[in-house]
């Protein structure tokens, strides 16, 4: 009787479990597994495969737990088979290296695979050629720089439906992260140095932005929007902040201010005219070099500095 | 004024804490100390508290001392989460959390480093000298002195890392203190100073234990106990403290790198001037990959020790099981690169340090086999050290699902440094390392203190810990793939609130666990009558340390120990060879360490030291450096360190420990 009464209990606490996740579930918008981008969409495969294939270890070792716990417990009336000698068995053992070495062992070849494809540092193959846009973490806000565009924004990203934007990172500020989880894959900002990453998206929309990393009392309020939306639109985008005369140009004066450790709730827009302003933000913590190097010498030593091909 | 300042260094009253939370500690903390004092006093305990305790070089007692500090911390580290959590539950949108921002990141600083420097490094360090040299058939540590050194050196850390909630703050960058978040520039304050020095102080004294682990291990064992037939849990000391010997010395240099910075401007680890942070982050994970490991290993060896007592059967796979822990031994030192995939290094690289992550998976899997296996035509008893076995299978087995997952550099892209990572070491370090300790604890209390722990409340205090650990940690990993990322003290989304209420729940549920078993350690010293273990062996155990009484006498073994083979105690038991007394031959006179204060003074002199470098009190720093090294010659000079314990005793009061067999 106590027996059945404890298992109705564990039965009751697993049930609610289940209920209560269930529940948290269906309220759940979970980015990571609803993909807006390419990088994103792959990433997801790869999260559902790994887990599949950690099943093929992880099962039989809960069945197995179960099993042994109820069957071998000193309280069972039908105990029997006790052998307190039975400690080695060679050919169980190789059972048990070979499974999970095959299984890594095919893991290990989809990880070299996608360590290569999904490498952030890989530019986009698609219609378009990919897009530069650089990304300044700042203490506690975002800026986004389109060199080609000639515009600035703080706080939110643009980017065009269907054409790979390749994002150059650093940071005026400790070391931060950006990243989008809709479209995929995240990579450090840090001061006097470019890394890189390149996203696509595929679905327009709104997808949040955060930075993963602790910079300081700000942190928490350091998100930002990415805003995807067709190729056309992205063109008037941009040419509307050109040509509108009321669009403030980001010069020295509004840097500074952004730099000035701050949170900024709203999202702002800037005429950009100095396309170099990225390098020297990126150059200010080696001033020695930036007397001597041209902006594109600048770039090309800031990408050997991570030791990137 | 000039003087006062040379005096005070740094201080000032705008250090004093203002936030009610922490103001409620900073009375709290010294009153309670105040009220254990005015106990002792009370009681006239102080002369017992310095004879019996704090100038003790047993290593049982020194044990214990660390076990008392890791539980007190615990409950420290677990008010932490609960503040932690308690702010998540409150604060989305416009709604403001019970805490300020600066309060909140000191807190997410202090719960991680309170929890690996102070709880789990001193369960652990707390059960290897509790039960190490009883398991391998020694009375005492190679280096009984440095021993208590070590154990002094942790309380100063602790106390240091205690000391920043009542006066200057903690670091609010993380326990693992990036910098140049940590730097100067960012942080000028004495935050990561208290942060940089406690680790330091602390981290010097696990690597003196390392070290005095080793040499005890290599040189100590009783006649006849090769390396082979040692118990698993000696095996897993050994192997754990070798990555202590290798891996903190990284820590040392890396955290006194950093402090060069702060201290005198230098440019390590700056962004400016040559510096560089990405080295920073490689070393302080050359040291912190390891750290994980000499954290599970030990528990490991426990429940090598756990579930062959329990199943009343030798342990599977022993060789299987030495294999596995010396290859997660290897491969620990060539992982830590996962920690930062997402630093900008070439794919290769990336996928090199992925693949070795993963391949630790499979000893470790085929340890979990070989424990199953052990299972496997036993006859099993499930008190409370098995409960928590089942729940650390269930728990770490997850854990090592999600962590091979961040294994594959392309997936870790979207889950690192969110909710996801942090449910996941806390699902291995949960459900291996304390789920661990927690059964060590419980199996060899009767072997410290002669009675047993009431086995009910045991095992209730697994299964609230193993619910709670549910609620508490599943929401997260939800919310990391929601893009809730770590450290949040606030949030827009409101969807994200229910899950951070459930996980806070959990917290709760966890904290009750912990009070079960603190009532359990109550309640059995209450009915320690009732629970008492006349016989030296309650779990009808296989290892050395059960052949002895319980409590374990001061000096180990009366007679001198000779093993045949592994689990020699259960052999010799199944021969009836425990009923008669060995020949009066085997007792020899013995030399044992003599109390002394030296190890408790060079713990308060280091920690004037790391004191004074926190406010910049220059004289302080050079006074208690001459005390240090003053304690220290004063030590090397003391030549009558030893007192006798002659055969003819010895072979007394073991003849009272056979006859009381017979009865």
């Amino acid at each position: 009787m106590k027996g059945k009464y404890r298992i109705a209990v564990a039965a009751a606490i697993v049930l609610g479990l289940a209920l209560l996740f269930g529940w948290l579930l269906s309220t759940a918008h979970i980015d990571v597994l609803s993909p807006k981008g390419t990088i994103a969409a792959q990433q997801k495969d790869l999260m559902l495969f790994t887990v599949v294939l950690s099943a093929i270890v992880v099962v039989p070792v809960f069945v197995l737990l179960a099993v042994f716990a109820f069957k071998y417990r000193d309280t069972n009336p039908k105990h029997k088979g006790y052998d307190p000698e039975w400690k080695e068995n060679s050919k169980l053992e190789a059972i048990w290296w070979g499974i999970p070495m095959v299984i890594i062992g095919i893991l290990a070849v989809v990880t070299w695979y996608t360590s290569h494809s999904l490498d952030p540092y890989k530019k986009i193959q698609a219609d378009h050629p990919s897009m530069p846009v650089q990304v300044v973490a700042l203490q506690w806000k975002w800026l986004f720089l389109y060199p080609e565009q000639g515009v600035a924004t703080v706080n939110y990203v643009v980017m065009p439906k269907d054409v790979p934007v390749t994002f150059y990172l650093t940071a005026d500020a400790p070391m931060s992260a950006f990243w989008i989880p809709s479209l995929g894959s995240q990579i450090y900002n840090m001061n006097g140095m470019t890394s890189e990453l390149n996203l696509l998206a595929t679905q327009n929309g709104e997808y949040k932005g955060y930075s993963t990393n602790i910079n300081g009392r700000g942190y928490a309020d350091m998100t930002f929007t990415a805003n995807v939306i067709d190729r056309d639109d992205f063109n008037a985008w941009t040419d509307g902040v050109r040509s509108s005369p009321r669009m403030q140009l980001l010069d020295n004066a509004q840097l500074a201010r952004l730099q000035v450790p701050s949170v900024e709730k709203s999202a702002i827009t800037y005429r950009l005219d100095n396309s170099g302003l990225y390098h020297e933000i990126v150059g200010k913590y080696m001033p020695n070099m930036m007397h001597e190097m041209s902006d594109e010498a600048t770039m090309d030593s800031m990408s050997d500095m991570e030791g990137h091909h | 004024m000039e003087l006062l300042s040379q005096l005070l260094g740094r201080m000032s009253l705008e250090y004093l804490p203002t936030e009610p939370a922490t103001i409620g500690a900073a009375v709290g903390m010294p009153l309670g100390a105040i009220g254990v004092a005015v106990a002792l006093t009370y009681f006239k305990k102080w002369r017992w508290l310095w004879n019996n305790w704090l100038t003790s070089l047993d290593a049982k007692k020194i044990g214990i001392m660390y076990i008392v500090v890791a539980l007190l911390m615990l409950v420290r580290g677990l008010f932490d989460a609960m503040m932690l959590r308690l702010q998540t539950a409150v604060a989305v949108g416009d709604t403001q959390g019970p805490f300020d921002v600066d309060t909140f990141q000191q807190v997410f600083t202090a719960h991680g480093t309170i929890m690996i420097f102070f709880v789990a490094m001193g369960l652990m360090f707390g059960l290897i000298n509790v039960v190490m040299p009883l398991m391998i058939g020694a009375r005492d540590m190679a280096f009984p002195w440095l021993n208590s050194v070590s154990f002094w050196l942790f309380v100063a850390g602790m106390i240091l890392n205690n000391v920043a909630l009542i006066f200057g703050g903690f670091s609010p960058g993380g326990w693992l203190g990036y910098p140049p978040l940590t730097g100067l520039e960012y942080n000028p304050g004495p935050g990561v100073d208290y942060w940089i020095w406690s680790l330091q102080i602390a981290g010097l004294g696990s690597l003196f234990s390392g070290i005095n682990f080793i040499v005890t291990i290599l040189k100590k064992r009783a006649r006849g106990m090769t390396m082979m037939k040692m118990p698993i849990f000696p095996w897993s000391v050994l192997v754990t403290s070798v990555l202590i010997a290798l891996a903190f010395p990284i820590l040392t240099v890396t955290l006194a790198l950093l402090s060069l910075d702060r201290l005198m401007g230098m440019h390590f680890f700056t962004s400016d001037m040559g510096g560089n942070p990405m080295m920073y982050i490689n070393l302080i994970w050359a040291w912190g990959h390891p750290e994980v490991y000499i954290l599970v290993l030990p528990a490991f060896g426990i429940f090598s020790e756990v579930v062959p007592t329990f199943a009343r059967k030798a342990l599977f796979g022993y060789k299987t099981m030495v294999a596995a822990l010396v290859a997660i031994m290897f491969f620990s030192f060539i992982v830590w690169q996962h920690h930062f995939f997402t630093m900008g290094a070439g794919a290769n690289v990336n996928a090199f340090f992925g693949i070795m992550t993963m391949v630790i998976a499979i000893p470790t899997g085929v340890k979990i086999f070989n424990w199953l296996f052990t299972m496997y035509k036993g006859k099993i008893r499930f008190d409370a050290p098995m409960i928590w076995f089942l729940a650390f299978v269930v728990t770490f087995t997850l854990g090592g699902v999600t962590g091979v997952m961040m294994a594959v550099p392309a997936l870790d892209f979207q889950v690192h440094n969110s909710l996801f990572l942090v449910a996941h070491f806390h699902n291995t370090i949960i459900g291996g390392v304390v789920f661990g300790f927690l059964a060590g604890i419980t199996y060899w209390f009767p072997k410290l203190f002669g009675f047993r722990l009431i086995d009910k409340l045991g095992r209730w205090s697994a299964y609230l810990w193993q619910i709670g650990f549910i609620l508490a940690f599943m929401p997260l990993y939800i919310l990391g793939l929601m893009g809730a990322v770590r450290r949040l003290d606030h949030y827009a989304d409101p969807t994200w609130q229910p899950f951070f209420i459930v996980s806070g729940i959990g917290v709760l549920v966890i904290m009750a666990g912990t009070f079960m078993l603190i009532s359990q350690i109550a309640l059995s010293v209450w009915k320690r009558k009732e629970l008492v273990d006349t016989t030296g062996d309650p779990w009808n155990g296989r290892t050395l340390e059960w052949s002895v009484p319980s409590p374990a006498p001061h000096y180990n073994f009366a007679s001198t120990v000779e093993v045949t083979k592994r689990d020699d105690w259960w052999y010799a038991k199944q021969a009836k060879k425990q009923l008669s007394p060995p020949p009066p031959s085997a007792y020899k006179d013995i030399w044992l360490p003599k109390n002394s204060a030296s190890g408790l003074l060079i713990g308060i002199g280091t920690g004037l030291f790391g004191f004074a470098a926190i406010w910049h009190m220059w004289w302080l720093l050079v006074v208690a450096l001459v005390f240090i090294v003053a304690v220290i010659i004063r030590r090397t000079y003391n030549t009558d360190d030893e007192y006798m314990i002659s055969a003819e005793e010895l072979m007394k009061e073991d003849a009272a420990v056979y006859k009381r067999r017979h009865v």
